[in-house]
């Protein structure tokens, strides 16, 4: 089957007051029909530009090329007017802080029946019957009494699943979600979780989880990408990534993650800090903290290549990779 | 542990709440009850976990223990001083013993003062006897142990990233040598790979200065990472006091249970084979708490004793606490499997 999504060398740019950083570089990747693809790394790896990037919502002094394919439709040729028609309908997104990205002037109802009305043509009523129904598959109890209420009216749990809801309205291909869960307590995550792979699966939506938490890929996602200053360093499976992962950044994020089940006394950390994107080290960018970087990493990057499996590596270093105290 | 554990500091029976408006013009205040019945020990060296969803009075804890908040009642027992009822003067000159770190690390410090000046000036308000001389001796003491270089004394915090801004905050904690600092969340605004390198700190320090800590965190992995023993909040008392491995093997409290089942593990084999005691719906109003247990409202073990009776905090084996009525037969019905 066709993928859903491809992007091919998507590049993100801003313009600083004498300079221009790349914040995403040449990115490509698929994303396949009802399939959860997390998307990992830390602050300034890209991970978040990329996808407000194919959104469209880049901020002004921001820029993009590449290509991003939704079936033959390329995402960022179209004008904003054209781009209008996809998004919300085709492709939606949720982010970190509902509060933010809810109207606060406009009662639940409202906000949501909007969405019907615009890309589906259906009338006030009919739409507000609609978001009502919605409202109650993401489990919000009441939800024709909630329907009246307005944004700071919900707790930040409740205000999550509203976006859900909300994202979800027109049956998109894909939602993307960014850091989805980082602002709830760690029950409303799981039932958000929870709510996710159900509603995934229930409605065929292709996700793109944007995290820096490998709890949280670790119980939902199919597929990782994790990216360091901009490009992506290591793509393949989550059992492959995780039980045997083959770059060191990916190798150092895991050993960096406390396990509830393991109580080691020391966690093995990457040393130093992400890199800042205006002075990306040459090379590798991350042979500064990189335990097996060798001469050719410092002259030359290491290009994305395959491996088995449909896995995918940038990086020179070859075989089995100690790491720290842990063999 | 070494021989008997000597208590550091003693909370008894610490009652905390807020009046808060009522919403409207000529509407009554109304009462937030943060905390109440809390009734604890801190023992001398140890890392006592705080966890809790928000709005369960962690914070608020960490800060009526410092005295940064005046507890309504009940005393704070620091080696068998009551804190609360400490004159103004000598609570100041007790403060060096007592510290905090913050959550948001560069919003905590004073961008229009140096590295070099925030970490002296605990110093200057604490310990005024000190000599300017003296005291950069001790600020680029405390800078090398949370390994920030001496060059970076003259800097200003918007230079630093977050990782080390949190240093710049633990040195100032530690530049008094207190003896204990509540961290309120210390590593919660951090990339994971700064994150990690932050505990490993606190932890060396720990060690190093012989210190005791109170750390508060939502993030139950990492409580359980750095903790000796674990207290659990749920909306303003104590559910449930153990050390990590009896919070993590054999939790007695609902609460305890279903909060662990939500952790997120980063084992993707483990994390799909997972049922997840669905904890439902969401911490309710501390304006106007469920009667009895607190929790019974998402608890599904719950029964109708459970909204008439108020469960007392029962100290068990090992000096373990738990407040549920109906632990033994909640461990009896569902045993949990000894390992997960």
């Amino acid at each position: 089957m066709a993928p859903v999504l491809t992007v091919k060398d998507l590049s993100v740019r801003f313009a600083l007051h004498e300079s221009v950083v790349t914040a995403v570089n040449n990115l490509n990747f698929t994303l396949e029909a009802g399939e959860t693809l997390a998307v990992v790394g830390e602050s300034g790896s890209g991970k978040s530009q990329a996808f407000l990037a194919l959104m469209g919502l880049l901020a002004k002094n921001g820029s993009v090329s590449g290509q991003a394919l939704l079936g033959d439709v390329d995402l960022l040729a179209l004008s904003k007017t054209e781009l209008n028609q996809y998004r919300g309908r085709d492709v939606a997104m949720i982010f970190q802080d509902p509060m933010t990205s809810l109207n606060p002037a406009l009662r639940l109802k409202q906000q949501l029946a909007e969405v019907l009305v615009l890309h589906k043509g259906q009338d006030q009523k009919q739409a507000e019957t609609s978001a009502i129904e919605m409202l109650e598959r993401v489990g919000i109890p009441e939800p024709a009494k909630r329907a009246n209420a307005y944004p700071h009216q919900l707790s930040g749990g409740m205000r999550q699943r509203v976006m859900i809801a909300m994202a979800l309205l027109c049956q998109p291909k894909i939602l993307i979600a960014d850091e989805p869960t980082t602002a709830l307590d760690v029950t409303v995550q799981a039932q958000m979780l929870d709510l996710f792979k159900t509603l995934t699966e229930d409605f065929g939506t292709s996700l793109v989880l944007i995290t820096h938490d490998l709890g949280v890929v670790a119980g939902v996602a199919d597929r990782m990408m994790v990216m360091y200053g901009g490009r992506p360093v290591e793509k393949g499976t989550v059992d492959d990534l995780f039980y045997d992962p083959r770059h060191p950044y990916t190798l150092g994020l895991l050993h960096s993650t406390p396990h509830i089940a393991k109580r080691a006394e020391r966690l093995d950390p990457i040393q130093g800090m992400p890199p800042s994107l205006e002075n990306l080290p040459k090379g590798c960018a991350f042979h500064p903290r990189c335990a097996f970087a060798f001469d050719r990493c410092l002259a030359e990057r290491p290009a994305l290549t395959q491996l088995e499996n449909g896995r995918e590596k940038a990086c020179f270093h070859e075989g089995p990779m100690r790491y720290g105290k842990v063999a | 542990m070494n021989q008997t554990p000597v208590n550091l500091l003693e909370i008894r029976n610490v009652k905390k709440t807020f009046s808060i408006s009522g919403g409207g013009f000529l509407s009554r205040p109304l009462t937030l009850t943060a905390l109440e019945d809390i009734n604890f020990t801190i023992r001398k060296g140890e890392t006592l976990g705080i966890v809790g969803e928000s709005g369960s009075g962690k914070s608020t804890l960490g800060r009526c223990i410092l005295q940064l908040l005046s507890p309504d009642q009940g005393q704070v027992l620091w080696l068998g001083q009551d804190l609360t009822k400490l004159p103004a003067e000598e609570m100041r000159r007790r403060r060096q013993d007592l510290q905090i770190i913050f959550q948001d690390p560069l919003a905590s410090l004073n961008p229009r003062m140096t590295v070099g000046e925030i970490i002296a000036d605990p110093l200057r308000t604490l310990r005024p006897e000190l000599s300017k001389e003296q005291r950069r001796e001790r600020v680029l003491k405390t800078m090398a142990a949370v390994g920030l270089l001496p060059e970076m004394i003259n800097r200003y915090p918007h230079e630093f990233s977050g990782g080390q801004a949190q240093r710049i905050g633990i040195a100032r904690a530690l530049v008094t040598e207190p003896k204990l600092i509540v961290c309120d969340e210390p590593v919660s605004a951090l990339d994971v790979s700064i994150q990690a390198q932050i505990l490993n700190l606190l932890a060396e320090l720990k060690d190093a200065f012989g210190l005791t800590l109170i750390f508060i965190s939502h993030n139950l992995s990492v409580v359980r990472h750095v903790s000796d023993r674990i207290l659990v909040l749920y909306l303003g008392r104590i559910v449930e006091l153990a050390t990590g491995d009896e919070i993590y093997l054999d939790p007695r409290h609902p609460y305890t249970r279903a909060l662990l089942t939500a952790v997120p593990i980063p084992d993707p084999k483990l994390a799909r084979k997972r049922s997840i005691d669905g904890l439902k719906g969401e911490i309710p109003s501390p304006i106007n708490p469920p009667s009895g247990c607190t929790f019974r409202t998402r608890c599904r073990f719950a029964e109708a004793q459970c909204a008439e009776t108020r469960p007392p905090l029962e100290t068990l084996e090992s000096g373990r606490l738990v407040a549920c009525l109906r632990w033994r037969e909640i461990e009896a019905a569902e045993p949990i499997a000894g390992s997960a």
